[in-house]
């Protein structure tokens, strides 16, 4: 379990993380999502003990982790992928980790093993790949079994296959009982994975929410409706609980009454439907919605160059 | 294709089931000892070839240039630097204004270079308390120092004074032993120093630079400034200090070897524990 309570961390003027507050719990995969520049990765500092908070605390099994007589059995992290000696091959690389803690060679080799890396464990860590990185800095948070793991976007860098992988990892060290804590700024790919979401923007808590929270919150009640005699079935349609919109492909908006009632309707007046489909906005649009005026860093399109 | 975790940990150094993931909440038995955390530095520094090689490459640095200057060396023919040496001993340890440049940058490459990558914060998490890597870090490098310049200067010791061309007498190695243990402590003190400017400054550039003009060229201009006024503190200085314990004859511009010894000790602890104060003090 990590607990998150006021936590508040300042550079200077920047205020990155604003009194917030949060609860990880285990069993299930809870995802951390915000934009970038939300204060993600430096609350995830907080937590493994890297940052100071400037007040507010941040907990794992009710202390610090800097408390806990054995870290890596306590939380397994992942915060900076990349964080090797390119000199140094990926099993001596993990086996300093593991003689810190009392962790044996057996369970360096298992780890690799569990991450793929197996085969390539002797080699020299620098010439991987960005995927294989990643995998190693995954293979490090695993090696002291731990209760607690977090990850700070772990899918960078893998392919298809890859994350698949992870996300069927994570599920099921989720499913063993442990707390798993994974951050992403890509709503899309934490959709598949997670049960329940904490969304941050410019350093404060925005929801803190379930799947199916956010899945209520993406449920629209609008349908787009094409028919043959497109004007009738609108004039059936109004009503004072009811708007009508057109879209530009001569099909209709239609707010206020279920795609079953358009059918109902339709059906009694003899008109055939051509197309009746209920909008359902995606978790991301939620994502994005709900983040929109926390986006830090906007891109801008490209600008014709006057001739 | 899914991955399966087996929760208990079957292994051989590692005290079995508890190290183990129990649901229900137990928490694991044991702790970091810095005996452990030894052990994984230990395994850092030798798991990276051009580490150890550098090491090797001091040694043969001390050897080969001592090997060069008593070659050349021959009573009134000398010229530049090599006139200052006075003796064949002396002379036969000339290559060690080169080593410690060497040992010195080393133990600044090993720490800044792990904030470079990431790997110093992987560490510190692991570990609970910071400063535990600090010391374990210093302790492995300092003994492979140490090691490696124990044989590097009483072999260019013996070696430079076998070839020595000149007319002076050469100094038996038992007479040389305190001379050999000032340079052997010198030489890991230096790289000790590296470190703690690596833990300080986190950066390797700005270790280097630090190094190189505050410790080896700082001394040097001090020439510029009135004597009377440099007479009083140049020889506390880390470099003059580790001359003090490295002279044979007492010479009235440096400490006596026993003061040379301290004010080094001093120079050297205090620099690591300032380290250890920011590595708690700071984020990481």
């Amino acid at each position: 379990m990590i607990e998150v309570t006021n936590l508040t961390k300042t550079y200077g003027e920047n205020v990155a993380v604003d009194d917030l507050s949060f609860t990880v719990r285990p069993g299930i995969v809870t995802g951390f999502l915000g934009p970038n520049g939300a204060g993600k990765s430096t609350t995830m500092r907080m937590i493994v003990g890297l940052d100071a908070p400037t007040s507010g605390t941040a907990t794992v099994a009710g202390r610090p982790l800097a408390e806990h007589p054995l870290p890596l059995a306590s939380l397994g992290s992942l915060l900076e992928a990349g964080a090797v000696h390119p000199s140094r091959s990926a099993n001596d690389h993990l086996r300093a980790l593991a003689v810190t803690n009392g962790i044996g060679t057996s369970r360096v080799d298992e780890v690799l093993d569990i991450v793929g890396l197996g085969d390539v464990a002797r080699r020299r860590s620098g010439g991987f790949s960005l995927g294989m990185g990643q995998r190693l800095g995954i293979a490090a948070a695993l090696l002291g079994d731990p209760s607690v793991v977090m990850l700070d976007e772990p899918v960078n860098g893998l392919d298809p296959e890859g994350i698949q992988w992870i996300r069927n990892l994570l599920q099921d060290l989720a499913r063993e009982g442990r707390t798993v804590f994974v951050s992403s700024h890509l709503m899309s790919e934490m959709e598949l994975m997670a049960e329940h979401f904490v969304i941050v923007g410019r350093g404060r808590l925005i929801q803190d929410i379930s799947a199916e929270g956010l899945r209520a919150m993406a449920s629209s009640d609008i349908t787009t409706v094409t028919a043959d005699r497109l004007d009738d079935l609108v004039a059936l349609l109004r009503a004072d609980d009811v708007t009508v919109d057109s879209t530009e492909r001569g099909a209709v908006d239609v707010r206020g009454r279920s795609p079953e009632q358009i059918g109902l309707i339709a059906r009694d007046h003899g008109i055939a439907l051509a197309g009746l489909v209920p909008h359902r906005r995606s978790l991301e649009d939620v994502f994005m919605e709900l983040t929109a005026d926390t986006v830090q860093y906007h891109g801008h399109g490209s600008t014709p160059i006057a001739a | 294709m899914t991955a399966t975790i087996d929760t208990t940990v079957i292994d051989s150094t590692a005290t079995p089931a508890e190290l183990a993931f129990d649901a229900t909440g137990a928490p694991p038995v044991g702790r970091v000892r810095t005996r452990d955390v030894i052990r994984g530095e230990w395994i850092k520094l030798s798991s990276v070839r051009s580490t150890w090689v550098t090491l090797l490459a001091a040694g043969v640095v001390t050897i080969v240039f001592g090997l060069i200057f008593s070659a050349v060396a021959d009573s009134g023919e000398v010229a530049g630097r090599a006139a200052l040496l006075s003796d064949p001993l002396d002379i036969a340890l000339g290559g060690l204004s080169l080593t410690e440049m060497i040992v010195g940058v080393l133990g600044v490459l090993l720490v800044a270079g792990e904030y470079s990558t990431g790997l110093i914060r992987t560490a510190f998490a692991a570990v609970g308390r910071r400063t535990k890597v600090l010391w374990a870090k210093a302790a492995v490098l300092g003994a492979s120092v140490f090691a490696v310049s124990a044989v590097a200067v009483t072999a260019a010791a013996v070696a430079g004074q076998a070839v020595y061309a000149g007319d002076l007498p050469t100094v038996p190695l038992t007479d040389a032993l305190d001379v050999l243990l000032g340079a052997t402590v010198y030489l890991t003190g230096i790289a000790l120093i590296g470190v703690a400017l690596g833990f300080i400054l986190r950066s390797t550039a700005a270790g280097i630079a630090t190094l190189v003009g505050a410790v080896f060229i700082g001394p040097n201009l001090m020439n510029l400034l009135p004597e009377s006024f440099t007479d009083i503190f140049v020889k506390y200085l880390p470099s003059e200090a580790g001359s003090a314990m490295m002279t044979q004859v007492s010479d009235p511009e440096l400490l006596s070897r026993g003061a040379g010894y301290a004010v080094f000790a001093v120079w050297v602890v205090g620099m690591l524990g300032l380290a250890a104060y920011f590595v708690r003090r700071r984020d990481a």
